[in-house]
């Protein structure tokens, strides 16, 4: 293949044409103050209003819920700070899973020195969250329960009306990390009985540095950014027009073709995982079959590390990510590999592919060959695999000599 | 993130492979951490290091640190080889980023494992060289897919 071949859209995505040319005009035309009185100002007002509509309506929820903010990693942050904050009179306990997001995980482990204490649920070797392990962590003194949509390394889409409906009941606020979900399965608040949702524009094609949380009407929680009165007087600071136009223009072709580009996806992504299981042996697939976001792909290949793979998949062109732990800057593999259950020399080995319905089958056949052959070639290097092959002789001897 | 030089012992890693009835075998590092290296050694009469060849289960680093110390000490004396240090492995690279500094730490002390198993194998002594850690054990379950 003489293109890039970009497999990494849960890192982040492009932005399509659309995207790009809706956002233009806000940086040096319609480059006005929201807050200000005269015309150009209003014409920037406008396409927030715009923009926030569009998002509102997605979602099922309504616009004055909708709180623009720099990103995921923001909304996240702001939704457990905040709510601890405005419900510790309530009760210091907060409830969350083993494979949140580290802007989910870390936020906790603040919150924990603060003095709030923190149940991690567990999820199952398919990565899908414990519901009987959730209800019995409730406690008289729970206040908020936070557990991702989907996951972002292997794609399990978690039981959120369950949990909606748990929390409801108990009285409890829900917040879900949707970074990973939104624009590419359908969220309804209402029906999901969710208080809070974290999404992020640059997972759907839109711009980077943008995002927002969802906040519903009712839900007591503060200011995060203090300052000026925008977003109604929640986060203070100057809007980031450009970027919440893109976002907006993002979410509308996101929306109008959510189910044309999540079935092209899935066709791809099951078209790859049984090549891959077909053509590479000693390999595992991370997370559940059927309940897995349209475009994930992960998976455990023995005796190889991760680093390496990824390294000699970009010589060819191809963007992939994994959860070895040289590629996250520390000595344990992925936290999320782990909680279900994989041994670390295996989670080492990971590999993750996320698809648009951009990709085409054409790089899906080059994708499968090129892995095909680096997974050979790095098993030839590896000790391990030398030793299982030796191992595996020695066996068959044995069986030969036995009969 | 790597040095030219990295990327080429780890594209084209010299000295992969395997020796039968080596003089002296070594393996370093635990799957636990992501690094596991084998040094194989065959060394003459007088204790010349005639051949040297090197597995790894590794990142890019890993696999070009052991490339590179396998270069290093072919052809020396098993006491030269003993001076071969992480630092000569490294600068031979042209550096290694701060994280991955343990990599060649790792190729030193699989050198000095390997150099240990000959002369335990032959009952001499080498000055200066210690008893390598603990080799590395699979205590993971086996599990089949
Ligand atoms: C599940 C999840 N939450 C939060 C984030 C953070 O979003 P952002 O990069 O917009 O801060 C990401 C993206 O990396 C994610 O995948």
């Amino acid at each position: 293949m003489d293109h890039l071949i970009y497999l990494d859209h849960a890192a982040t995505t492009g932005c399509t044409a659309g995207v790009v040319e809706a956002m233009l005009p806000y940086f040096s035309e319609h480059y006005g103050n929201p807050s200000s009185i005269y015309r150009l100002g209003a014409e920037s007002k406008k396409a927030i209003t715009e923009a926030r509509r569009t998002i509102a309506e997605s979602l099922h929820a309504d616009a004055s819920e909708i709180y623009f903010t720099a990103g995921g990693s923001e909304a996240d942050n702001w939704a457990l700070i905040a709510a601890a904050e405005a419900y510790s009179d309530k009760g210091k306990h907060i409830i969350t899973s083993k494979i949140e997001h580290h802007a989910v995980l870390h936020t906790c482990e603040y919150l924990q020195k603060k003095g709030f204490q923190i149940t991690y649920i567990d999820v199952d070797e398919e990565g899908i969250l414990k519901l009987d392990e959730l209800e019995k962590a409730i406690r008289p003194d729970t206040i908020l329960i936070s557990v991702m949509f989907a996951n972002n390394e292997i794609g399990t889409i978690q039981p959120i009306a369950e949990i909606g409906k748990l929390a409801k009941e108990r009285g409890i606020l829900f917040h879900t990390d949707a970074v990973q979900a939104y624009g590419h399965l359908p969220i309804d608040v209402e029906k999901l009985s969710i208080d809070m949702l974290s999404a992020s524009g640059h997972k759907l094609h839109g711009p980077k540095g943008i995002g927002f949380l969802y906040i519903r009407k009712g839900v007591k929680i503060r200011s995060f950014l203090h300052g000026g009165a925008q977003e109604r007087k929640r986060r203070a600071g100057t809007e980031n027009v450009p970027g919440i136009v893109g976002f907006g223009a993002a979410v509308k072709e996101a929306f109008e073709n959510l189910e044309q580009r999540s079935e092209k996806e899935r066709q791809l992504r099951d078209y790859l995982i049984a090549q891959i299981e077909s053509r590479i042996p000693h390999c595992r697939l991370n997370g559940d079959r059927q309940k897995r976001l349209p475009g994930n792909v992960n998976f455990s290949f023995r005796f190889i590390e991760g680093e390496s793979l990824l390294i000699m998949l970009d010589m060819k062109k191809i963007c992939a990510s994994s959860g070895s732990a040289c590629t996250s800057g520390s000595l344990d593999p992925s936290h999320v590999l782990l909680a279900i259950g994989l041994p670390h020399e295996i989670a080492h080995g990971s590999l993750r592919l996320t698809l648009s319905w951009e990709n085409t089958m054409e790089e899906m056949d080059y994708v499968v060959d090129a892995i095909a052959e680096i997974v050979e070639k790095l098993r030839n290097m590896s000790p391990l695999y030398e030793d299982f092959v030796k191992k595996q002789h020695a066996e068959g001897k044995e069986q030969t000599n036995v009969q | 993130m790597y040095s030219e030089k990295v990327m080429d012992h780890f594209t084209n890693p010299r000295n992969m492979g395997e020796i039968e009835n080596a003089s002296g075998v070594g393996t370093v590092g635990n799957a636990k951490c992501g690094d596991i290296m084998r040094i194989y050694l065959d060394i003459d009469e007088n204790q010349v290091i005639r051949e040297c060849k090197f597995k790894t289960f590794g990142c890019g680093a890993a696999v070009a640190t052991s490339s590179m110390a396998t270069e290093l000490v072919k052809g020396k004396t098993i006491n030269e080889a003993l001076a071969v240090t992480n630092k000569a492995v490294m600068e031979a690279l042209d550096g290694l980023p701060p994280v991955k500094v343990h990599c060649s730490l790792l190729a030193e002390e699989a050198i000095h494992a390997a150099l240990w198993d000959y002369a335990q194998k032959n009952g001499i002594e080498i000055q200066g060289l210690e008893k390598p850690k603990a080799d590395i054990h699979e205590d993971e379950e086996e599990e089949e897919y």
